[in-house]
């Protein structure tokens, strides 16, 4: 009992001095003491026992936490209580080794509470710093990044001090000027803190700063409000362009969503209501493309993007050719009753699929790589609205390559601006009409690939994307597939702009209503076929 | 003079569509009124709204005819005008409600106390009286279309162009009148009327009235797009939809005219609007739709544009087609409708009213033709032409 007390007084009076000085004793009586102690001298032991620095004891701390810390009664020597068949089976707290199974009434549960629990955490973390595991370490100083405290620092500087890995070793820095900043270390080593702090930037190091700002020093206030404004400065730059981001990515979905268009509508002239339906036949290709793959091919699930990509362009593209073989060509010359004309075949493509697939959502997989993010500075980027992005720019560039270079494309221009000349020349324009029409249909079916991922496949798919995919051609200016790709991504950007200041739905309506107003002063968009016709 | 004006419009179909609208603003109330529930010529009261809501969308059909068929301007955004006559007459309905609806707040109507109203919104002011609120029907759509044709015609906008930014339009709308605190009940829309000038909206007495309106409303607009087809500004209007250019180098502003004829076009459209909401007692941003407006153009085309009686009887006849289908096989209507689309524009170009006309006209020719042969046997062959010549 006496040797107890004195060990207890002992234990108190240590704690006031630095808790290095404790690294390398024993941790075996600290545990033990745990047995008789209150939640306060509790609270202190656990200080001192992860004071000691070894990774031992961390199992101890985690049953403690758990509540499944107990001492025997009859001679307090406390142990890890494993339930098993036999009753309770006793575990040495820091060797592991098993001291065989007791009944419950030989022992006593140490009592644990919230505040406890919150106190381990914080020393555990302060432990595993010094674990040879890398990636622990690294998450060890994360922790205590998160959540700073003045007891941790001794720990911190003592891993510090044996750290040789150079990215563990900034974190740790970075985890000690943290944890400096909350002890009652000098203002000179405060001073360099802020500065580590500063440099670390980002939310977490803003909160740190804010939080101690009440109570620090008054000679360190200058520097404390200069690095909390630096980093809000930079906190506002990374602001910017996480916006620039989601506007490049709403770009990139608008522009996948008009490219088809561009070609059907800008070049052709045909005012394609159908063109929604097409990206939604593509939506429905990837589906069905899935559905088999996880019937016979489960393994090859990673590529079912992949193949969708040349099933969905063959199915669109024979849907497009087929409805200009049928229904476009009689309407060459009268636009506005080609627009009436598709929009009775999106009317039935739609229902089509319905009566096929039902009306509600089908449930389109993501593969693994287009899954997750990663992140950026202070922004993280999601790897699907990566992909988009990377996908549209291919598809626009691959568009461009073809109608600028290939014979085809060649052929595809001489038709939309001559047909008679073109046609005298010896070009089948009415089988260039058709295939024009057949690329541009499978252009929207690739781009309902992608669209699969990120929106929801049911028959009404389409019709969200049309009205936008019209507002994005027109812009950009009929004609020109560069318009295409500066309207849809200008439009996008300014888009996600006006969503902070005044709301989705608001900022969309006012996009709308720019681009009403924009068409009066350019009629013919962004960048206008120069010509000199009366009426075009 | 105006007389002179109305007598111009009074050619042989006008007078013919306007003796049936007439006959039937009475002959349906009555035939409602007055037979008992058994009677053989009873009609019932569900077929006379469906039969009131088909005649305002006939006049909706209308308006976009003066616009399309005469002026050559495809406006995709004609259920905007729609839906705001309507939603000025939801209002005035809605104020009528008074201290009856669930929250019975006097001023506020339900959805602006479900929401947290303290006060009534500056624009429902004054829309508790029947005038202003029907002066409101027809200035509201009539203000849009001056500001919005103002911009697009001064700048020439013009064909496809014009009618995606009206497509544009009503698709913003849509969205804003979606949002509730836009002051318009949002999603919900306006609903759950209870009186118009002190009748009960639900009574027969009532619906029969507002049936009777309905039809004459339409017999009333028709005559004055007749009048104005046929003056000498229809003339020029004609002009503009065949050659805008020629008509602008002979000295006339084309934008102008254009404005004058949208402007009174959704003046119409709202007044169907108006007619629409206390017979279907609900009003929505759905109406907003761009699909609706897209409709409106599909009834417009399968009767005919350009000859005003023909969209009033395509609409009457797409309609009907779509009760009918919607209640027995609900799964093709949208194949119906979408094949009516594609048929309409590849075999029927003119719409139903035309092509019939142009059956009289060419049997007309022929018969022409053959009198003459007759007439002047072995003189010189018959023009083969004959029958397009009298066109």
């Amino acid at each position: 009992m006496l040797i107890r007390i004195i060990s207890l007084i002992f234990i108190i009076l240590s704690f006031a001095a630095p808790a290095f000085a404790q690294s390398g004793t024993d941790p075996k009586p600290l545990i033990d003491a745990l047995a008789k102690a209150d939640f306060a001298e509790a609270e202190t032991l656990i200080g001192q026992i992860a004071a000691t620095g070894d990774p031992k004891v961390v199992p101890a701390l985690d049953a403690f936490s758990e509540g499944d810390l107990y001492f025997r009664k009859s001679d307090s020597a406390v142990f890890i209580g494993k339930t098993g068949d036999a009753g309770l089976e006793l575990i040495d707290p820091l060797t592991g080794a098993s001291a065989g199974p007791t009944s419950k009434s030989a022992v006593t549960k140490i009592r644990v509470n919230n505040n406890l629990r919150r106190v381990i955490d914080a020393a555990k973390g302060g432990l595993t710093l010094m674990s040879p595991d890398r990636g622990v370490r690294l998450a060890a100083a994360d922790a205590v990044l998160a959540s700073p405290s003045p007891e941790n620092l001794a720990l911190v500087e003592a891993a510090l001090a044996k750290e040789t890995d150079s990215e563990v070793k900034a974190r740790m820095q970075e985890a000690r000027a943290v944890s400096v900043l909350s002890s009652d270390r000098s203002v000179d080593e405060k001073r360099d803190a802020i500065k580590t702090i500063k440099s670390l930037g980002g939310r977490n190091a803003l909160g740190i700063l804010n939080s101690v700002s009440s109570s620090i020093d008054p000679s360190l206030k200058s520097d404390l409000d200069s690095a909390i404004g630096s980093i809000e400065a930079e906190q506002q730059l990374w602001d910017m362009v996480q916006n620039v981001w989601y506007g490049l990515s709403l770009g990139s979905v608008l522009l996948l969503a008009a490219i088809g268009l561009a070609i059907t509508f800008g070049v052709m002239g045909i005012i394609n209501m159908a063109h929604g339906e097409m990206v939604m036949l593509g939506a429905y290709s990837t589906f069905m493309v899935q559905e088999v793959i996880r019937t016979h091919a489960p393994g090859l699930f990673d590529w079912s993007l992949a193949i969708a990509l040349p099933v969905a362009f063959l199915v669109t593209g024979a849907v497009g050719f087929v409805i200009e073989r049928c229904v476009i060509r009689f309407l060459y010359g009268r636009p506005l009753e080609t627009l009436l004309a598709t929009w009775g075949v999106s009317l039935i493509l739609q229902q089509t699929i319905r009566s096929i697939f039902g009306p509600t959502n089908q449930e389109v997989g993501n593969p693994s790589w287009m899954s997750g993010s990663f992140p950026v500075g202070g922004m993280t980027i999601t790897w699907n609205r990566m992909w988009i992005l990377v996908f549209s720019l291919t598809i626009f560039f691959t568009l461009l390559v073809v109608m600028k270079k290939s014979a085809y494309g060649l052929n595809m221009r001489a038709v939309t601006q001559n047909r008679r000349m073109a046609s005298s020349m010896g070009i089948r324009t009415p089988w260039v009409d058709a295939l024009t029409f057949a690329l541009g249909s499978g252009i929207a079916g690739i781009a309902g690939v992608a669209l699969s991922q990120i929106d929801n496949v049911s028959p009404n798919l389409g019709q969200s994307y049309i009205i936008d995919s019209f507002m994005v051609v027109v812009f950009g200016g009929v004609g020109n597939l560069w318009g295409t790709l500066v309207g849809a991504l200008s439009l996008g950007v300014l888009n996600k702009f006006l969503e902070p200041s005044v709301g989705a739905v608001l900022g969309k309506i006012l996009v709308l209503v720019l681009i009403i107003l924009f068409i009066q002063k350019r009629p013919r968009g962004l960048f206008a076929l120069k010509g000199r016709a009366v009426e075009a | 003079m105006i007389t002179g004006f109305i007598l111009r419009a009074l050619e042989g179909k006008i007078v013919a569509m306007i003796v049936v609208l007439v006959g039937i603003a009475i002959l349906v109330p009555a035939l409602n009124l007055l037979t008992p529930p058994d009677s053989a010529f009873h009609i019932p009261t569900y077929a006379m709204a469906l039969f009131g809501k088909y005649l305002c969308y006939a006049l909706l059909a209308l308006a976009l005819d003066l616009v399309w068929g005469y002026c050559g301007i495809l406006s995709l955004g004609h259920g905007a005008f729609f839906a705001l006559g309507g939603y000025a007459m939801g209002m005035y309905l809605m104020r009528q409600i008074g201290p009856r609806g669930v929250y019975g707040n006097p001023v506020l109507p339900d959805f602006m106390v479900f929401l947290n109203y303290k006060e009534l919104p500056w624009f429902w002011y004054g829309m508790d009286w029947f005038v202003v609120a029907m002066a409101m029907v027809l200035l509201v759509p009539g203000l849009l279309a001056f500001v919005f044709g103002w911009f697009a015609f001064r700048s020439r906008v013009n064909g496809v162009y014009l009618s995606i930014i009206t497509q544009a339009m009503t698709y913003a709308l849509m969205l804003a009148f979606f949002r509730n605190d836009m002051g318009f009940g949002g999603n919900n829309g306006l609903t759950d009327f209870k009186d118009i000038l002190g009748f009960q909206v639900q009574a027969d007495g009532t619906r029969a009235v507002l049936f009777a309106l309905s039809a004459i409303m339409l017999a009333l607009c028709l005559l004055v797009a007749s009048a104005i087809t046929r003056s000498k500004f229809g003339k020029v209007l004609v002009g503009v939809r065949d050659a805008e250019s020629r008509v602008r180098f002979l000295g006339f502003r084309v934008e102008n005219i254009k404005l004058f004829t949208f402007v009174v076009s959704a003046m119409f459209a709202g007044i169907a609007g108006a007619l629409f909401v206390p017979q279907v007692g609900i009003i929505n941003p759905g109406e907003f739709a761009p699909a609706n407006s897209i409709e409106i153009v599909v009834w417009t085309a399968v009767g005919g544009r350009g000859t005003l009686i023909g969209p009033i009887i395509g609409a009457v006849l797409v309609n009907a087609g779509k009760s009918f289908f919607t209640g027995a096989f609900p799964e093709f209507w949208l194949f119906a409708l979408g094949g009516l689309f594609i048929a309409v524009t590849l075999f029927l170009p003119k719409g139903i009213v035309d092509t019939i006309q142009h059956g009289f006209r060419v049997r007309k020719a022929m018969k022409a033709a053959a009198e003459a042969e007759k007439g002047r046997v072995g003189t010189d062959a018959v023009n083969p032409s004959a029958a397009q010549a009298a066109e």
